[in-house]
């Protein structure tokens, strides 16, 4: 089998969701032609060997409908051979993009990939593309459906997780953000976004509160109560874990991730393609994996994602140097930390969605990018990437640095 | 004005054509109270609507009906006989029969008025639904709406896609889901009709409209080019966000145990996407696969069967005649007979109320002051009317107040010797002919009867609380107990406007028997080890209205305990302690945990937010055992409820299958879905209910060991409620 190899990952910074954030302005053709551009120009790179470009992006409709991965590297100006793929994995399309992408090229049926990702929630909301999934009640029914937050609080209730161990992980991850944007670490993969005169609209992820405070996270009023009692989410939550009295629901704004704008691109390839790139390797894809897990709770796949892809990658948790967990709820980190038994200073170190944002379909590319940043700064050798995923999924990716 | 009575149908309906060319259609169901749709009635409809149409005469129709009611819906039979006899294939043609012949009269180019003169329900308002106005009429009796899914069915006939285009989503769905029927004010309101005229003002009202008519008032919205119903649209993400809350809520409610609910849903949801006649033959496959579920069948069965035999008295001695009841006494003045004197004198009976003395008794009288001041508040009643209640009832301590009455109910503390003296009081001053009743739950009537001077007339009649809400009595009769004091009891049950069963006399009687089963279960399962919120949460999914450990806290802890102590007293060596009985004595005695007005019971119930298990709970039950899947603990609890059900059958406790379900339904919210106890065992079905008890003696103890008779039962495969068998599809 093929070797893929990683020979660049880069992001835009992540501006918040909403019409007063920065990146607002910026469609997300443009958020996905930035990355697309930056990865070509920084590499030298010659489109024309690029076989597909392949885009996460969950709400695939309006601004970002209609293959937005084909639309924006013709906008990029990739050669017109560079095909193009949109894809959906919820949460961890980007990463999945990464994947597919490695598979191709792993398969033999590809030399060069481009993978990423690209969300504008502020433009095109949650929920834009419908589905059949909360709405036809032939599945919402078989399915347990609840929103993510009610799984994330029932997560917490199980496991025991109080609002206390929730919060002080958020309050950790916003410590860790701000500690590593203060020492550079995220500079090398950072590409600012500039508006249509060329001035830069941001640079520096937009979402972070490095001031926050337990006593400040103590005063925000749970998320999720409201519709959980309400609207009969806990109820139907309940019916498939009968052993719940009630769901604490712990989670806020400032424990859960924010909504963010941005996109992710990764260059990915043959080592030969490599040297036809004049590019040296930064890594190398041991092995990926996605997995059904229970979708009530929804969030608790990233652990049997990571037990099948360390199995593939003939590894163990030991053989692990970093791990990179997307932070969508506290309690999904908590839970993972716990379930794999992992020491809290291998684990998202330089903080997480929590902090920085989570624009849904790039995030898999740009923890991706993290991983492999923080790997190379610390000269470690191996770093495991994961994404809990709607309707009950986990995506991982096992990286080694050659 | 020329009349026509159609030949076909029996003549249900009779088709008149007036001398302005508008033809009255009128349902007239001949040798019945209430107007149905049935084979004969569909067939005679679809007559006159051939004529009205077919006739270049006729200019229009009106709909409406001879009875005082408009049409209550599918004949109960036959769709009964449909759900066991039909294949879905044979089902379905039947379905789209109506459903297209409905659908004729709204794309007719000629104007059909549905004329509602009295209430119209289900596939009578369907019926309206789908003419091209609607006109009700002003009267707070009447109602209209599709209450299907309150007996286990959705709408068939297009009700559930009219509801959706005329309504929207968030309007329709709760209507549909809870099967609510609206005073015709309220459904002007909502827009289910289109106007409510005094009743002597219908036709020609709906003659002027159709005098009126313009052509596109003949087009209905949806059948106009663009349409979409309003509201939300499942599609965007605020139409999603709408639809999965309403799922979410159905299923909190529901517990997942009515597949109608889970039915409409999916017809409203599709509905919205597709036009309507796709979206009628839609409902019409869910209708038809829904009628063919036990639930449905089960709920029928209770709803349309055994609850009008019992409201018609089908176990009332025949040669009694019946004599009016003009006076009763009700001794005790406390809550329950409170509430007895005042459901007493709402349906014009007059009460003398009598306590230990006067401020007592006219402290009872104050409660149906309040009651009526709310329903004055509420315009449910006018204050005149509420004058005439109040003034029927008359506080007094003094017994020779019951003179002339035709039945004393004697609503007391539970305590034997009390009873007998206030019996003695009122006997002393009744006539011969009346009827004494005893309001207990607990105590046996017929040894309350020894104390009286006529046992023959004295009998047991067990009110619920809160009396107003709560729709059955209980009827016990003691042994001596005879025809005439039987029939005055019925005669009385049905005037309040309440639902009688009839049981004989034993401890517990039949409800509290059955229903004490149940909380036994809970607690017996906690007394094992297993987690308290999983027999809590067991207990609201098997479809009980209350969990079985909350219930223990709401009729308190202490009130258990002592009637577990007063049982051991009066049972002696029969007696048997068990676990349950031990855990509750240790609740009560040494954890000072008497229920939910204490404040602490199995709950604690915290001055603010919701009440949570007592988390000291589980370390009472010792070991705590590995959780059993939940649907072990739902058999448990409803299958010793069922099973002691069959064995108050076997003991002729209670003789009657139907009354035995409505009793369970109506006394103790024993989950509707199932149709009842003995329903459920039909449902499980005889031979594997036996098998499930014997596993379950096998698991949980000799409770559950099914008696010879219920074996042999099993072994015939005898069912509670024979019934044809479902044709396979």
């Amino acid at each position: 089998m093929t070797d893929c190899y990683v020979y660049d990952a880069l992001r835009t910074p992540r501006g918040r969701g909403r019409p007063d954030g920065a990146l607002h302005e910026v469609s997300p053709l443009e958020l996905a032609t930035t990355v697309l551009a930056a990865v070509r120009d920084r590499n030298a790179l010659d489109t024309g060997l690029v076989d597909d470009v392949i885009l996460g992006c969950v709400e695939p409709v309006g601004e970002q409908g209609a293959d937005i991965a084909r639309i924006a590297a013709l906008n990029a100006d990739y050669a017109e051979t560079a095909a193009g793929v949109q894809i959906n994995r919820f949460c961890a399309s980007g990463l999945e993009a990464i994947n597919m992408a490695a598979a191709k090229v792993m398969a033999g049926q590809s030399d060069v990939v481009v993978a990423g990702g690209v969300e504008s929630m502020s433009r095109v909301p949650m929920g834009a593309s419908g589905g059949a999934w909360f709405v036809d009640p032939a599945i919402a029914f078989k399915s347990y459906f609840a929103p993510q937050g009610i799984g994330a609080d029932l997560i917490a209730t199980k496991h025991g997780y109080t609002r206390t161990d929730v919060d002080a992980y958020a309050v950790e991850s916003q410590r860790r953000a701000a500690a590593a944007w203060g020492e550079g670490r995220f500079a090398k993969s950072i590409v600012p976004v500039a508006d249509a005169l060329g001035l830069t609209l941001l640079e520096r992820d937009e979402h972070m509160r490095p001031d926050t405070t337990m006593q400040a996270l103590g005063a925000l009023a749970p998320s999720f109560a409201k519709i959980g009692e309400d609207m009969g989410f806990d109820a139907v939550a309940q019916l498939r874990y009968p052993e719940v009295e009630a769901i604490e629901h712990v989670h806020h704004a400032g424990n859960s991730s924010g909504i963010v704008d941005g996109a992710a691109a990764v260059l990915l390839g043959t080592r030969e393609a490599g040297t036809a790139m004049g590019l040296k390797p930064r890594a190398r894809i041991r092995s990926f994996a996605s997995i059904g897990s229970e979708p009530c709770i929804m969030l608790t796949g990233p652990v049997a994602a990571s037990e099948k892809v360390l199995k593939r990658a003939g590894m163990t948790t030991a053989d692990v140097d970093l791990y990179e967990l997307n932070e969508a709820f506290a309690s999904v980190v908590l839970f993972y930390r716990d379930a794999l038994g992992l020491d809290p200073a291998t684990l998202n170190v330089n903080g997480g969605a929590i902090a920085m944002g989570h624009p849904l379909g790039a995030t898999g590319a740009m923890v991706f990018g993290t991983l492999l940043d923080e790997l190379e700064r610390r000269g470690l050798g191996t770093g495991l990437v994961t994404l809990c995923v709607g309707a009950g999924m986990g995506t991982a990716t096992v990286i080694e640095r050659l | 004005m020329t009349g026509v009575t159609l030949e076909a149908g029996s003549g249900s309906v009779m088709l008149r054509i007036g001398d302005d060319g508008i033809a009255e259609i009128v349902w007239d169901l001949p040798g019945r109270s209430v107007n149905v749709l049935n084979p004969e009635s569909l067939a005679a409809f679809a007559a006159a609507v051939d004529r009205v149409l077919g006739d270049p005469a006729i200019r229009g129709a009106i709909v409406t009906s001879a009875k005082s009611g408009f049409i209550a819906g599918a004949d109960h039979a036959w769709l009964s006989a449909l759900a066991a006899g039909a294949t879905a294939p044979e089902l379905l043609e039947t379905v789209m029969g109506v459903q297209t012949l409905f659908r004729r009269i709204e794309k007719a180019s000629k104007p059909f008025v549905a004329a509602l003169n009295g209430t119209a329900r289900a596939g009578g308002f369907e019926l309206a639904l789908a003419c091209h106005y609607r006109i009700g009429v002003d009267d707070a009796n009447a109602r209209v709406g599709l209450p299907e899914a309150t007996v286990g069915l959705m709408p068939g006939a297009g009700g559930s896609q009219r509801y959706l285009r005329m309504l929207g989503v968030m309007a329709a769905m709760p209507l549909l889901l809870e099967g609510r029927l609206l005073a015709p004010g309220d459904a002007l309101k909502a827009g289910l009709i289109d106007a409510a005229v005094p009743p002597g003002e219908l036709l020609a009202a709906a003659r002027r409209w159709i005098g009126a008519a313009k052509p596109d008032a003949l087009v209905k919205r949806w059948d106009k080019p663009g349409f979409v119903p309003p509201g939300v649209d499942p599609r965007t993400a605020q139409g999603a966000n709408a639809f999965a809350a309403a799922h979410a809520l159905q299923r909190k409610r529901s517990q997942g145990n009515y597949p109608a609910l889970d039915a409409i849903q999916q017809v409203v949801y599709q509905g919205w996407v597709v036009p309507l006649d796709v979206a009628l033959k839609l409902e019409a496959k869910y209708f038809v696969k829904i009628l063919r579920t036990p639930v449905a069948r089960a709920m029928m069965r209770t709803h349309f069967i055994s609850l009008p035999r019992a409201n018609k008295l089908a176990r009332r001695p025949v040669d009694v005649a019946e004599r009016g009841i003009a006076k009763i006494g009700v001794l005790g003045a406390g809550m329950m007979g409170a509430g007895i004197a005042h459901v007493t004198a709402a349906a014009g009976i007059a009460v003398v109320l009598i306590d230990r003395d006067q401020a007592l008794a006219a402290r009872g009288k104050d409660h149906t002051q309040r009651q009526c001041q709310a329903a004055v508040e509420k315009r449910r009643l006018t204050p005149a009317e509420a004058d005439r209640v109040l003034g029927r009832i008359t506080p007094t301590a003094d017994y020779a107040a019951l003179a002339g009455c035709d039945l004393v109910i004697e609503a007391v503390f539970e305590d034997r010797a009390l009873k007998a003296d206030v019996t003695g009081q009122a006997e002393a001053v009744l006539g011969a002919d009346a009827v004494f009743a005893s309001n207990t739950s607990t105590l046996p009537i017929s040894g309350l009867a020894a104390a009286a001077r006529r046992p023959e007339r004295f009998i047991g009649l067990h009110f619920f609380s809160p009396v107003e809400r709560m729709p059955l009595v209980e009827i016990i009769r003691g042994r001596q107990t005879g025809a005439a004091a039987l029939a005055r009891a019925m005669d009385f049950v049905r005037r309040i406007g309440k639902t009688p069963i009839v049981v004989n006399d034993t401890r517990g009687f039949y409800t509290s028997r059955v229903f004490a089963t149940y909380i036994d279960e809970g607690v017996l399962m906690l007394a094992a080890g297993i987690a308290p919120a999983l027999i809590e949460n067991a207990g609201r999914s098997a479809g009980m209205p209350v969990a079985p450990l909350a219930l223990c806290d709401e009729v308190s802890l202490e009130l258990i305990h002592k009637v577990n102590r007063q049982t051991a007293v009066d049972l002696g060596p029969a007696f048997r302690e068990t676990a349950a009985t031990r855990l509750i004595a240790r609740m009560v005695e040494r954890e000072g945990r008497i229920g939910k007005r204490a404040g602490r019971g199995f709950y604690d119930y915290p001055a603010e937010g919701r009440k949570r298990l007592w988390p000291d709970l589980a370390g009472l039950a010792g070991a705590r055992v590995p959780s059993p899947p939940i649907a072990d603990l739902k058999e448990r609890l409803l299958a010793i409820q069922a099973l002691e059900a069959a064995r108050c059958v076997e003991e002729g406790v209670i003789e009657d299958a139907g009354d035995a379900d409505i009793g369970a339904v109506l006394g103790w919210g024993f989950a509707p879905w199932t149709g009842g106890p003995l329903s459920y065992i039909d449902m499980v079905g005889p031979a594997a209910f036996v098998a499930a008890c014997e596993r379950l003696a096998a698991r949980h103890g000799e409770r559950f060991v099914p008696s010879a008779w219920l074996k042999a039962r099993g072994e015939q495969g005898d069912l509670f409620h024979p019934m044809i068998a479902t044709k396979a599809s």
